[in-house]
């Protein structure tokens, strides 16, 4: 996958996580937590759905580099590079 | 082989089951009735439509809100708010024989009441509410939850009426302990009504269960209807799998169970004995009445009144009688905001719920039952017009169901409605792979259970890929 392309995986994720949102808008540098309001629960949720979704593991540790779309992205590239997009 | 088995279709197993499922875990959620919903189920008599428990969703935010628990459970489980559609109330009121407070969805307006009414506390009520423990801290782990609730309150707020007002709902919506309530309980309550207070969807509670159910199907989930367990099968201190009424064997590598603390120990069949006395002891009876007009025609346009007819508020089992009618919840499921596209309900509705002992009502034979039934619903609509207008007159039809009745639909001891009053926070067991949801695991209410199996299946049942 191309960096745009996790991009829009991203967008669907959050799409599906919290429906009533308007993703239209979402700044790609500023964190999820201050524009969403996502919390530790949603976090864990965006994580189990790139396993569910693309068998993507990402460790405990790591969590803090999804904190906002631009390092979420820069952080996926090289483990979803060999993804082909369904 | 499953990976988690569920027992129990009510509000907590069924969002467990939704978490589970969507994330590709085999699950199978099993429920002893022939309907899902549990404590808040629905029911058709006469041609009308009956909730069984449904007075006010608690927790209530505006469509857009992110925070609080009611958007945080639809992101977990990836509900629309308008799945739920909750209408605002119009307003509710705490109504002693002397004193009055009204409140609604904004804490300012019961600010307002407490300045007007008392006050020489209104300060000591904000510092209460600033002192109330956050979401976040209440996992048990902070000292502070299990402390009494009234010995807080009396450092706090020095007027004792305003102290027994306060409490009196939060109690009736949440409180499975008699006399007084862990300080953890109450500012989850606190928060959940007066933080944030009450909603309902015209539909009721059929709404929030069939979106629950159509999710959890849609994702694979099982769900098995007259399919009561009756043991959870150990071996070597594990669950092994269930077996169920009818006798039919299923394994799982872990089971979540609704059915209360202790109605879970007495399935498991390494136990010979469980301490019955730790069950809950609180139950009510509900006595509904449909009227010929909507509440408002006679002046009522309260959403929910939390009556008591004495200074002191006395929360606790009747020893000597069936029922007890000094304290009671009037609801009018007509007063909310409904959106006008959507119209109004067909009935006007008042609904009464009274605390009730258990065993009193189970010892009575079927001709003496039937009478009762019609003797407390009087006493209790009785009561209740010394709060708000009379409406017997324009009464149609009623229904009135007791603690035999709720303990034949949920298996729950003594009818308890809030369970136990210790509760398990932590959802552990004595085994190591059940665990418990639901009113005994802590969070009680429509919300509560359904954040408590969320966050319990997130815990138990998730953590292995
Ligand atoms: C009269 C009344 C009014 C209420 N009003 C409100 C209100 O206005 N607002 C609000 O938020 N809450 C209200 N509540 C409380 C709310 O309904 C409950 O707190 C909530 O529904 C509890 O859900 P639960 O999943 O924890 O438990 P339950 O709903 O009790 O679910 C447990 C399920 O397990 C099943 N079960 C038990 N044993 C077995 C077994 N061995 N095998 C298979 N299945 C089994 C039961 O049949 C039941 O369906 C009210 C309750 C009552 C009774």
């Amino acid at each position: 996958m191309s960096p745009a392309e996790i991009r829009e995986e991203i967008l669907d994720i959050l799409a599906d996580i919290a429906p009533d949102e308007d993703l239209g808008e979402l700044k790609d540098e500023v964190p999820f937590r201050e524009q969403l309001e996502l919390d530790s629960m949603d976090f864990l949720d965006i994580v189990m759905e790139l396993r569910k979704r693309h068998r993507v593991q990402i460790p405990e540790e790591d969590y803090h580099h999804l904190a906002s779309m631009q390092s979420t992205v820069t952080y996926l590239e090289p483990k979803m590079k060999d993804i082909v997009r369904s | 082989m499953y990976d988690t088995i569920i027992i129990g279709a009510g509000m907590s197993g069924l969002a467990a089951g939704i978490r589970l499922a969507h994330f590709d875990r085999r699950v199978c959620i099993l429920e002893r009735h022939y309907t899902i919903g549990g404590l808040n189920s629905f029911y058709r008599m006469g041609g009308r439509d009956y909730d069984v428990g449904l007075h006010a969703v608690t927790n209530f935010s505006e469509k857009g809100a992110r925070h609080g628990p009611l958007a945080k459970l639809l992101r977990q489980l990836r509900l629309r708010w308008d799945d739920f559609k909750l209408a605002p109330q119009l307003g509710s009121s705490i109504r002693f024989s002397d004193a009055e407070l009204n409140f609604g969805n904004d804490i300012a307006l019961l600010e307002a009441e407490i300045r007007k009414q008392f006050p020489g506390q209104i300060d000591n009520f904000r510092r209460l509410v600033a002192s109330l423990l956050d979401y976040d801290d209440l996992d048990g782990d902070d000292p502070r939850f299990t402390r009494s609730s009234r010995e807080v309150l009396a450092e706090t707020i020095s007027d004792p009426l305003l102290r027994e007002m306060l409490l009196c709902p939060l109690m009736w919506y949440g409180n499975a302990r008699e006399r007084d309530m862990d300080f953890g309980q109450f500012c989850i309550m606190f928060r959940a009504c007066y933080l944030e207070g009450f909603g309902r969807p015209l539909k009721g509670v059929r709404l929030i269960l069939k979106h629950l159910v159509r999710k959890f199907r849609g994702l694979g989930g099982e769900l098995k209807l007259r399919s009561g367990v009756s043991r959870i099968h150990v071996e070597n201190g594990r669950a092994v799998g269930v077996v169920l009424d009818d006798g039919t064997e299923l394994q799982a590598r872990r089971i979540l169970s609704s059915a209360g603390a202790i109605e879970t120990m007495r399935l498991c069949d390494d136990i010979t004995e469980v301490d019955a006395a730790r069950a809950g002891q609180l139950s009510f009876i509900e006595s509904v009445s449909i009227l010929d007009c909507q509440p408002r025609e006679l002046g009522f346009d309260r959403t929910i009144v939390f009556y008591n007819d004495s200074p002191e508020f006395h929360w606790e089992r009747p020893e000597n009688a069936l029922c007890d009618t000094r304290t009671g919840v009037i609801c009018s499921p007509n007063n909310y905001a409904y959106a006008p596209e959507e119209g109004e309900l067909p009935d006007g509705v008042i609904r009464i719920t009274t605390l009730a002992n258990h065993d009193r009502w189970c010892e009575l034979n079927e001709p003496q039952y039937r009478a009762a039934k019609l003797a407390q619903y009087d006493r209790a609509v009785e009561a209740s017009v010394r709060f708000m207008p009379d409406f017997r007159s324009r009464v149609i039809d009623t229904d009135v169901f007791t603690p035999k009745t709720i303990r034949r639909f949920t298996w729950h001891d003594n009818g308890a409605v809030y369970g136990a009053p210790d509760k398990q926070l932590d959802g552990s067991t004595h085994l190591e792979n059940v665990f418990l949801c639901g009113t005994d695991q802590g969070f009680v209410g429509i919300v509560g259970a359904i954040v408590s199996g969320i966050s319990m299946a997130n815990r138990y049942c998730l953590q292995d890929p």
